[in-house]
């Protein structure tokens, strides 16, 4: 909303109040004013000068040379526009003038004849293009100014536009008297709202114009006026000033008007050509389905039958609330005015403009809510301009349906509540007196107020805006910054939380950086790499922005793989990236996918740097298995984990394995497959994802204390021959068994494969670590238990001691 | 006779000890002047010929040779032990300019170290961390937030829906409403609620399809607009400094009535005006407010004996400010030479 500091001058006095000032004070009573400008700002030297002669340039077929009064002289100057003429008083800008784009004026020569200074257009002082009324030339005073005078207060150009940002508690300010009333509240001042004179004539328009409405509580009240004796002309200067301040284009006084009235009051009004409107008859009612009509842009509407429209009897001449139909607007011949003054449903309203994509003036004024009350004042007052400007006749009454007015809201509140809920300590006089100057009534009973509430208000409706009203204007920078009394309660981070932060740093320790990737991804990413496959349908959003960000992803890797690939593209081959984030399971029977957290991570390029001792190593699968293990260490679950050979979509089938706890399969790591690499153009990469969030919601281990070791433990080597077909876990797990209780740690050091043993056997080393808490083993038990693992070993596995 | 001898071995040794050069060396000269063979032990053998008063005397010296021989060799062991370790020292030396090994550690991401800090703060003030699925009903997302179907401030436009009643959370207000709702009808209620929230918007560089809020929700029987004001200046001067001041700016939202912006003193000029807080001394921060009765109410609570306050900030928006960064896509990019750079925050 765009609100002249000159025009609000004529509702409330603003003496010794500077734009400056008024603009904070709004600002700080709840209304944002975004912007405060001076269209004058830097223009200087214009005057009010008269075209005394205007004789064609001798050597040009457009200009003419005019020799024009400015009151303490007559100075020559040469003009190109097409519209100049003796007689007319225009704007000058004198010889060392500025004017708009902080252009110099100065004497000049035009084709060898002289000219001191330049006849202005609008738009060259500054006023927008699209705004500027008849711009097609010079702009001339249509009335009696004085000669010699600065131009531009006669033009608005002194004066300061604020643009206050209007949200829903704030739509009573969608208005000059709105805003005036706001104004006055805040500055504690008197608010003087004149009250318009019809002049309406004996004639009774009910007589020539029947009003029906068949909408029902969708329009709660219609009004029309009928006025006759209409002459289309231009809006008067000072109203087409406050048009363009305003942001709204002058057209012509009729439609000037009804604008000016919307902007002065609030409520939308609708001028229809009577002459044309093509029956006497106003029906308002509901579209028909598939119901057509062309509006005043010129465009064919398709409605429904949840649109409003207004109608002759047979065909809709307007969309309620919205906007007029072609075939009624006023034109330069329009002789009668059908003046439409209505209230309509704001969410009927809010629907159809969204629908049809015409958010007009008046829609997103219905839209916001209007005040009941104002409805037939606006409607005077604008049958008092049409008398003024457009030589009207009014006629007698207005043709009506509905109620013009609606209760009055009440709300009763003990008055300490509003003391209670900010926290401060205001008497009650402070209070009634800032609901007073807001216009509200105030009456006291016992401890209890009772506070009428002004139609304009209509924002207001229960206690707690009371509480607002008080508080914004007695102003938050009065009220102490205290802490919540009360009881106290327990305050941490759950398990999951403290977790999920231990392992981000576990993360950070192995060298991964965490990222932070988009849930929404492509169809094709986004069942990409999921720890459980689903075979249900990935979720996808209704009405996507681009087809990057359309389906929930399953996965967190495919978005890993792909800052990988961005750092690659700029040189960067070696990154070790990490994301704890949410994954969309699809479910059978449900819209809503489940959601849970998963830890991955994507690792590529070497794990340690080319430096002066030698080559950079290359990250292998061991490096993430590594870490991976490292994950569950910090859990205390690497008892419970398996990891096993497996073969995934888009993975290495040597190098992949799943990951099990428990022996259900929790997540996996791998190699991407060579061709996924070479088709994305990347080096060897290498990813993992652990659906982690049950691990780290499960019950934890509970720390448990061994106290120092007494005894010194055995360490003895073993050397197994095993076929190569057999992997290191089988071996693992029947050292493990056989090795109780008394076995404490295995470590495998060393894996050999060549000449020394047949060509399809390998030999694996491990070091055995035995050790009794009570007491030190002797070289006969550890023997027995050594001898049993070699024996189980040679049984299960087919293990020979290597010689 | 036997003592000329003995003096004689002692110049011998003597001459021996200086010109050994290292340790096998002086370890023959002891075993050839000391050892059980050696000629100290054969005078000591032969003083059976010696007279009674000849005995000590010569058993004396020749203790005071032996010894003096062993000290001879002592100072020279330690001698060429300190030559030997200074020459191994010596072979010892490094470059101690050139590079250490690299130990490789990733960096915790902007996002997470802001929202760190802020759990950590309000933990601090009694409050719990609360964590709600991304994918939202419409109800908790909008009409138990005083968001009716059909309200002007709701814009089917702006959300990701899935179905008519399922999208993808636009705050994570609806926390909010689940917290209190589980909660049944009993306060206290002190949350906190850091998370993913999406909108229907292009990225660029103000704008993120995907971002990060935090909500904070406070319901008891006392809570007053004032406790709202202390807990965001106790924020305000965490987050950006002791000598910051907050404002509190009237504004509207559904959920909250009153409701306000926070702004905060300028941390870059002080409050003078500069391009960060774009003239005025004042930066907004985040929008709060007091729990809306209407939302007390749908989630179990009695508006008339409870009341609380809430507020809502981004992540990004504080991190963008307290550094300068100009581009919220920086954030979802995961560019590491970004992220490194805020491995400090
Ligand atoms: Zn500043």
């Amino acid at each position: 909303m765009l609100v002249s500091y000159k025009w609000l001058k004529d509702y409330v006095d603003l003496d010794g109040v500077t734009p400056e000032e008024l603009a904070d004070q709004i600002t700080n009573a709840g209304i944002e004013v975004e912007h405060l400008s001076y269209p004058g700002e830097g223009l200087k030297g214009i005057v009010i000068g008269k075209v005394l002669t205007c004789e064609p340039h001798p050597d040009s077929d457009h200009l003419h040379v005019c020799q024009v009064d400015l009151g303490s002289e007559t100075v020559q100057i040469v003009c190109g526009a097409p519209n100049v003429a003796a007689g007319q008083k225009v704007p000058v800008a004198t010889n060392g003038a500025r004017i708009a784009g902080n252009v110099k004026i100065r004497r000049s020569k035009f084709r060898g004849v002289e000219s001191n200074g330049m006849l202005c257009a609008l738009s060259e002082l500054g006023v927008d293009k699209a705004l500027a009324p008849y711009e097609d030339g010079i702009y001339v005073f249509d009335d009696d100014v004085r000669v010699g005078q600065d131009a531009l207060p006669y033009l608005n150009l002194d004066d300061a536009i604020l643009d206050l940002d209007i949200l829903v508690s704030s739509a009573h300010c969608m208005n000059m008297i709105g805003v005036a009333h706001e104004v006055a509240a805040i500055l504690n001042r008197p608010v003087h709202i004149p009250v318009p004179d019809p002049h309406e004539t004996d004639e009774y328009a009910a007589e020539k114009v029947s009003v029906t409405v068949g909408a029902g509580e969708k329009v709660p009240y219609y009004g029309a006026r009928l006025i006759e004796g209409i002459r289309i002309a231009p809006s008067p200067r000072w109203m087409q000033l406050r048009l363009i301040a305003a942001g709204v284009r002058p057209i012509s006084n009729v439609v000037d008007i009804s604008n000016y009235v919307m902007l002065e009051y609030g409520q939308p009004l609708h001028t229809f050509d009577f002459g044309t409107f093509g029956s006497d008859r106003v029906l308002v009612r509901f579209a028909g389905q598939n119901e057509t009509m062309k509006t005043l842009d010129g465009q064919e509407r398709k409605l429904t039958i949840e649109d409003i429209v207004i109608t002759n009897g047979k065909e809709a001449v307007a969309v309620a609330g919205v906007m007029g139909g072609e075939s009624s607007e006023i034109t330069g011949s329009t002789g009668k005015v059908l003046l439409e003054s209505a209230v309509f449903d704001p969410i009927s309203i809010r629907k159809t403009a969204a629908r049809l994509q015409m958010r007009t003036d008046a829609s997103s004024r219905y839209e916001k809510g209007i005040d009941r009350n104002r409805v037939t004042q606006a409607s005077d007052r604008a049958a008092e301009l049409l008398t003024k400007y457009a030589y009207a006749r009014v006629l007698k009454g207005i043709v009506e349906q509905g109620e013009r007015t609606v209760p009055e809201t009440v709300i009763t509140l003990p008055w300490q509540k509003i003391n209670r809920v900010l926290g401060a300590d205001l008497s009650l006089d402070v209070i009634r007196g800032i609901l007073t100057r807001l216009g509200f009534k105030v009456d006291k009973k016992g401890e209890t107020i009772r506070v009428t509430v002004p139609a304009r208000r209509f924002d207001v409706s229960i206690p707690e805006d009371l509480v607002e009203e008080v508080g914004r204007i007695y102003g938050y920078d009065h009220i102490p910054a205290t802490l919540p009394e009360g009881e106290a309660i327990k305050a941490s981070l759950t398990q999951y939380q403290e977790l999920t932060r231990r392992t981000e740093l576990l993360m950070e320790s192995a060298g991964l950086t965490q990222a932070y990737t988009y849930s929404l991804t492509t169809d094709e990413h986004a069942a990409a790499y999921a720890v459980h496959p689903s075979s249900e349908k990935p979720v996808k959003v209704l009405s996507p922005m681009s087809e990057e960000h359309a389906v929930l992803r399953q996965s967190i890797v495919p978005q890993l793989i792909d800052v990988v690939s961005y750092h690659l593209n700029r040189q960067m081959p070696d990154t070790a990236l990490y994301e704890i984030g949410k994954v969309f399971i699809p479910k059978a029977g449900s819209p809503r996918p489940e959601e849970e957290e998963h830890l991955a991570g994507a690792i590529a390029g070497s794990r340690s740097e080319r430096n002066w001792e030698g080559e950079a190593l290359p990250v292998d699968f061991f490096t993430v298995k590594g870490i991976v293990e490292k994950v569950f260490d910090s859990l205390s679950l690497s008892d419970r984990i398996d990891y096993l050979p497996a073969k995934r979509a888009g993975l290495h089938p040597g190098q992949t394995a799943d990951i099990l706890f428990d022996g259900k399969v929790i997540g996996y790591l791998g190699a991407l497959h060579p061709a996924v690499q070479k088709e994305a153009d990347l080096n060897e990469t290498f990813v993992f994802e652990i659906a982690i969030e049950p691990l780290l919601r499960g019950e934890q281990a509970p720390i448990i204390y061994h106290g120092q070791p007494r005894f010194p433990s055995t360490t003895r080597d073993i050397a197994l021959v095993v076929k190569r077909s057999v992997q290191a876990a089988d071996l693992y797990k029947v050292i493990k068994e056989n090795g109780e209780p008394l076995l404490q740690s295995v470590n495998l050091f060393d894996i050999y494969e060549g000449s020394h043993v047949a060509e399809d056997e390998k030999s694996m080393a491990f070091s055995l670590t035995y050790f009794d808490p009570e007491r030190t083993l002797t070289d006969d038990e550890v023997s027995a238990i050594h001898e049993k693992i070699l024996e189980a070993c040679e049984k299960e596995c087919g293990a020979e001691l290597r010689g | 006779m036997l003592k000329e001898k003995l003096l004689e071995l002692r110049e011998k040794a003597l001459e021996n000890v200086k010109s050994a050069d290292d340790l096998k060396k002086l370890q023959d000269i002891r075993v050839n002047f000391l050892g059980k063979k050696g000629p100290i032990t054969e005078v000591l053998k032969g003083m059976g010929k010696l007279t009674k008063e000849e005995r000590p005397v010569i058993g004396q010296l020749a203790n005071d040779v032996r010894n003096a021989i062993g000290t001879l060799i002592e100072e020279k062991r330690a001698e060429i032990e300190a030559r030997l370790l200074e020459r191994k020292l010596e072979s010892e030396k490094i470059d101690v300019t050139l590079p250490g090994r690299k130990v490789q550690t990733g960096s915790h991401h902007l996002l997470a170290s802001v929202i760190r800090e802020v759990e950590d703060l309000f933990i601090g003030l009694g409050f719990s961390v609360a964590e709600g699925p991304e994918v939202e009903e419409d109800y908790y997302n909008f009409e138990a937030l005083n968001l009716p179907k059909d309200h002007p401030a709701r814009d089917m436009q702006d959300s990701f829906y899935i179905t008519e009643d399922i999208l993808m959370r636009t705050h994570t207000s609806p926390m909010q409403a689940r917290t209190l709702e589980a909660h049944k009808g009993k306060g206290p209620v002190k949350i906190i609620c850091p998370g993913k929230v999406y909108r229907r918007d292009n990225d660029d560089a103000t704008h993120s399809h995907q971002f990060m809020q935090i909500e904070g929700l406070c319901v008891d029987k006392n809570i007053r607009l004032s406790d709202l004001k202390g807990v965001l200046t106790v924020f305000a001067k965490h987050m950006f400094g002791a000598e910051r001041e907050i404002r509190l700016r009237p504004s509207f939202f559904p959920f909250t009535e009153p409701s306000v912006e926070m702004d905060i003193s300028c941390f870059r000029c002080g409050g003078h005006g500069c391009s960060v807080c774009k003239g005025t001394g004042w930066i907004e921060i985040l929008g709060a407010g007091m729990v809306h009765p209407n939302v007390l109410r749908m989630s179990g609570f009695d508006p008339s004996v409870y009341t609380g306050f809430a507020f809502g900030m981004g992540p990004e928006r504080i991190a963008m400010l307290k550094y300068g960064i100009e581009d919220i896509r920086h954030f979802y990019t995961d560019d590491i030479r970004f992220l490194k750079q805020f491995d400090r925050a």
